[in-house]
């Protein structure tokens, strides 16, 4: 499977996981994150979501990420799977993993990616809330947490 | 000459359209340039271009500025700022 991929539907966290490190007996650590859809944002109720993307940038956007990552850590694989569609509370948005020899170097670089992610690859959140659509606007923090790792 | 732009989300919604081909004057045009000419066509596209709003363009699908050149078949896209993850 490739090691980015965007999908409508679900993924299998320990399955996605373990594709990681199967046969592989030089993984001594493997960070990973999952993003999931919140009933509430901004004192908003949320029902639901859907997430556009730009089909063909995106998936680039995200290699580049990724690429960037395994070139200022010394990491061994890195996983990205990310959802589009109309998604409802509690489901799966994103997993991001990361494979290594040490922890540290697993970890820094999934969260490098996932900061990465929010403010460079290009996809977008329309919130459905009791007053209707909304567009989630960016904001100013995601900058500030993709910007300490200039 | 002859470019391909596509809108994507709250900025798609706004001009009302998801894709089309635009002719643009010979010369040496750029992203700016072209923004001009779509500011150029009614209210709407005045506003939703208007300096101050927050969009972003995208020329053959990598990160690009007002300054960016353009040629003949570059697919150029205009979005607002991502908010995926």
């Amino acid at each position: 499977m490739p090691f980015v991929r965007v999908q409508a539907e679900d993924f299998d966290v320990g399955r996605e996981l373990e594709a990681l490190t199967r046969g592989r007996v030089d993984v001594g650590a493997l960070a990973s994150f999952v993003g999931l859809v919140r009933d509430a944002n901004d004192g908003h109720a949320i029902a639901g979501m859907t997430l556009e993307h730009y089909p063909g940038m995106t998936e680039k956007a995200l290699e580049e990420i990724c690429a960037e990552a395994r070139s200022r850590w010394n990491v061994i694989d890195t996983l990205v799977i990310h959802r589009v569609g109309s998604l409802r509370p509690g489901e799966r948005i994103v997993l991001v993993g990361v494979s290594g020899a040490h922890r540290g170097e697993a970890f820094a670089a999934c969260e490098f990616i996932m900061d990465y992610l929010k403010t460079r690859a290009p996809f977008w959140k329309r919130e459905d809330t009791p007053q209707g659509p909304r567009w989630v606007e960016a904001r100013g923090s995601d900058d500030q947490a993709a910007n300490r790792w200039k | 000459m002859m470019v391909t732009l596509l809108y994507f989300a709250s900025l798609r919604e706004r001009v009302g359209r998801s894709r089309e081909e635009v002719a643009l004057p010979a010369g040496t045009p750029t992203v700016a340039a072209l923004v001009e000419q779509l500011r150029q066509r009614d209210d709407r596209w005045t506003e939703a271009f208007a300096p101050g709003e927050s969009w972003r363009v995208a020329v053959n699908q990598r990160m690009a500025d007002p300054a960016t050149p353009l040629k003949p078949g570059d697919e150029v896209a205009f979005f607002p700022p991502v908010t995926g993850g």
